[in-house]
């Protein structure tokens, strides 16, 4: 019998929706999964049955070690207003900012982990002006920093581990506890932004069931059209750190297959790309964005080229909302 | 006197905590902070109207697709453009969806597990209860964990996942579904009512949504022992400890209207007052700002004119939530307010008989889940192959829109306008903004702060379960509340 693994979570600016999505793990399903690893839920916003001053006395006591805390889970961004003093968010009961609970936990904490984006790195709720100055554990934006400021390491002696995404992947979150639990997780499992490889080495784009109207640069020209969205509505699906397309999400689903761009919400910044969501920012007709690790002038020819090679099939079914020319069937008598 | 404060609340989606003062073991007033603040109705200003579909279902995470819903509407009412049946029904099933699953994590995960505390180990219905029940532990917890998320798999096909999807648009859904698709969904509807039958009913859809009165869910409680079912279950714990007689407001009830199919709505729009039934009027919402810590003048001020200005400074101010009010009164919102204003008669009698209240709201939710999961069967058979799914329009330069839909947990809306091609104002109301409203200028306290008072309350006790029950039978949902 491994010895059991405690983690605390704790939501502060976000929407909860990690949470939600952390439900629909399956196969195992959430449970099975955290009892199958000995990890043992101190507390959940959510889930657990202590509230009020049962949850103000275990703070106090992982804060003092009197309870030992293997990992701390954050979910939501950390909110630094107003004016530094990080009254946007009072714990409830407690008459404290979240960010100093979550200052004096990660002090405690052999692992700390940002669940999603918000927590990773600010987040939607650090979009337009930021009202709530708003940033992750460890990130501010795209700069290292936030909250813990850069030089942070927890007990363990890892810097905030980013399982980023709007919402994040229930296996994402799974997989990271598990491997914690296992004590398996070094640096050389993060990636650059310290997200965990297992699926941030993966595109968007693989496995997308768009990949024949991608290599044809057949695109939608509208939501609801079959085609490929990255040349008009905004999709970033080839840029995309995520295994979206093959792992999938409630099922079957992923964006892409929803009918809808991938908007690279793994990464950081996202909530502000630029220009509106739903549209491709183009210079001279070509989208800015181009395929990771694609020349750009090998994008110009092959799409130039492809254009030019379309099938009719392709061409047609991609500015509809449903198959209206099936696939050639090879091999029938002739007439 | 004394004075209790309450947190952090959990089993709520985000933070709360409660203020109460307390008089000879009864609460003699309460108040209710959310204290949590985003921003969103700022951040909101100045983008591209149509980026109000990726910021705003970011709102809430559990409530994600009801923001997306409100959110199209406003877009679809500035645009001008209606919704081929196809859209219309893709798009009500992907929110029932959502309401469903709400329910269901609201009942079993949220509320339930109140009944398995230690503080009732005296009581005969424990035993059984904290075994069905008891937070992550029980085996009712550890069976619908599963079926929730198999029952989503819908959104999977549907809207791609959730939460967070951009399947909703302003003219349908994005996401046509093929014929064999359909097939699929049916099954899975199919697997999650025997769910449904087996282990929260006891009974089929159709004989809970056909219970009248409250003589007859009584009769249909004592037919079978206490635990054969979820809800009886509850029903009889509901009884022990007179459930009917905790947590009610002022009886004034609001529904905007549910799931329209071609010009009506699935659950009828409007207001319930003094026991009958009435017309809303909408242009009577306004928001006062007197008692939350935002800046603004002493006016109440309609959402297409509000205005989002956090001020700490700000007197007599205990919570980030504005007080919204219908024609200067409060309002409850929910399943409850919902399944009133639809007549629905076993709703109306057990309204007429006990009001609103703890026990009344439960079983509001759960007989919604049974007419809920029955409409969607009717409107995954109606979508009509080769049909649209969408249509599309221009946003134009200028433009005003509202969207007011209902969420699981009650009435929501979206209040848009949109200057030289960009959003110059967005302004929100959520259910929860309506039920935990903090006080008005008039003094006038919030739905759920009127529903604590009298409660029974030992001060020698910590966090009295009597206010956590009253509490969470609201299914409230603080990031909704503030955004």
């Amino acid at each position: 019998m491994r010895r059991s693994f405690s983690v605390l979570w704790l939501q502060s600016g976000g929407c909860g929706g990690c949470t939600m999505s952390l439900l629909n793990a399956e196969s195992p399903d959430l449970l099975a999964t955290l009892s199958g690893f000995g990890i043992h839920l101190l507390w959940h916003p959510s889930l657990s049955e202590a509230s009020c001053s049962d949850v103000t006395t275990l703070l106090r006591r992982l804060c003092d070690g009197t309870e030992p805390l293997d990992a701390l889970c954050v979910e939501g961004s950390l909110l630094r207003g107003p004016n530094g003093t990080g009254r946007f968010h009072m714990l409830g009961g407690t008459n404290r900012p979240m960010i100093d609970w979550v200052r004096e936990l990660s002090g405690r904490a052999r692992y700390t982990v940002a669940v999603g984006t918000c927590a990773a790195f600010g987040g939607i709720t650090a979009a337009g002006n930021n009202p709530t100055d708003a940033c992750g554990l460890q990130y501010d934006g795209a700069e290292p920093g936030g909250l813990l400021g850069a030089d942070y390491r927890s007990g363990a002696g890892l810097p905030v581990i980013n399982i980023a995404g709007c919402p994040t992947h229930p296996n994402w979150v799974t997989e990271t506890l598990m491997t914690l639990a296992l004590g398996e997780m070094d640096e050389t499992a993060l990636d650059a932004l310290r997200r965990p490889r297992m699926y941030a080495d993966h595109l968007v784009h693989h496995g997308c069931t768009r990949n024949e109207y991608y290599e044809f640069k057949a695109s939608a020209e509208k939501p609801s059209d079959m085609g490929c969205m990255m040349e008009h509505l905004g999709c970033k699906g080839t840029q995309a750190h995520g295994d979206c397309n093959t792992r999938l999400w409630n099922g079957e689903g992923s964006c892409t297959r929803g009918g809808y761009a991938c908007i690279n919400c793994t990464a950081p910044n996202f909530e502000e790309p630029g220009h509106a969501f739903a549209v491709t920012p183009k210079i001279a007709g070509i989208p800015i964005g181009l395929p990771t690790d694609m020349p750009k002038a090998w994008f110009v020819t092959l799409a130039s080229l492809s254009k030019a090679a379309t099938p009719r099939r392709v061409k047609v079914n991609a500015v509809h909302e449903r198959t209206m020319i099936p696939p050639t069937i090879h091999g029938l008598p002739e007439d | 006197m004394t004075t209790l404060s309450l947190g952090p609340f959990n089993r709520v989606e985000g933070d709360l905590e409660v203020h109460l003062d307390v008089e000879d073991g009864r609460v003699a007033a309460a108040r209710v902070n959310s204290p949590l603040f985003r921003g969103f109705e700022q951040i909101l200003e100045g983008k591209a109207p149509t980026d109000a579909m990726v910021i705003t279902p970011r709102i809430c995470g559990i409530c994600s697709v009801a923001q997306s819903m409100a959110a199209a509407r406003a877009l679809a009412d500035a645009m001008g453009l209606d919704v081929p049946p196809n859209g219309e029904l893709a798009t009500n099933l992907i929110l029932a969806a959502e309401n469903v699953a709400d329910h269901l994590s609201h009942f079993y995960l949220f509320f339930m597990p109140d009944f398995a505390r230690d503080v009732y180990a005296g009581r005969g219905w424990h035993a059984p209860a904290a075994e069905r029940f008891r937070a992550l532990s029980g085996r009712a917890t550890a069976e619908v964990i599963p079926a929730r998320a198999a029952f989503l798999h819908l959104l999977g096909t549907l809207a791609g996942k959730w939460p967070h999807t951009l399947t909703l648009q302003p003219g349908g859904s994005s996401r046509a579904i093929e014929t064999g698709e359909r097939v699929r969904l049916l099954a899975i509807v199919a697997h999650f009512r025997r769910f449904l039958e087996e282990r929260l009913f006891g009974d089929t859809l159709e004989r809970i949504a056909a219970l009248d009165s409250a003589a007859a869910l009584d009769a249909w409680r004592d037919a079978a022992s206490p635990f054969a079912s979820d809800l009886r279950g509850f029903l009889h714990v509901a009884d022990d400890l007179g459930l009917e007689r905790l947590g009610r407001a002022d009886d004034r009830f609001m529904s905007y209207g549910a799931y329209p199919c071609e010009g009506s709505p699935t659950f009828a729009q409007g207001v319930w007052i003094d026991g009958t039934r009435r017309v809303l009027d909408v242009d009577g919402i306004a928001e006062d700002l007197s008692h939350a810590w935002m800046a603004g003048p002493g006016e109440p001020l309609p959402p297409a004119r509000g205005i989002t200005q956090p001020d700490m400074d700000r007197a007599d101010a205990y919570s980030w939530c504005k007080a919204p009010r219908l024609a200067g009164r409060t309002v409850e919102v929910g399943a409850l307010a919902r399944q009133l204003v639809d007549g629905h008669p076993l709703i109306v009698d057990l309204v007429r008989v006990s009001g609103g209240n703890v026990r009344n709201r439960v079983v509001a939710r759960l007989l919604e889940i049974a007419r809920t999961l029955m409409s969607m069967e009717r409107w995954l058979r109606s979508l009509r192959a080769g049909e649209p799914y969408c249509v599309f329009g221009r946003m134009p330069a200028d433009a005003e829109g509202a969207g007011l839909i209902e969420a699981a947990r009650g009435s929501l809306g979206h209040w848009l306008r949109v200057h030289k091609g960009r959003i110059s104002s967005y302004q929100i109301i959520a259910p929860t903004t309506w039920n935990f409203s903090p006080r008005d200028r008039g003094g006038t306290p919030g739905a759920l702060e009127q529903a604590l008072v009298g409660t029974p309350v030992d001060p020698l006790v910590d966090d009295p379960v009597s206010v956590q029950h009253i509490v969470r039978s609201f299914d409230p949902c603080m990031v909704c509340t503030v955004h």
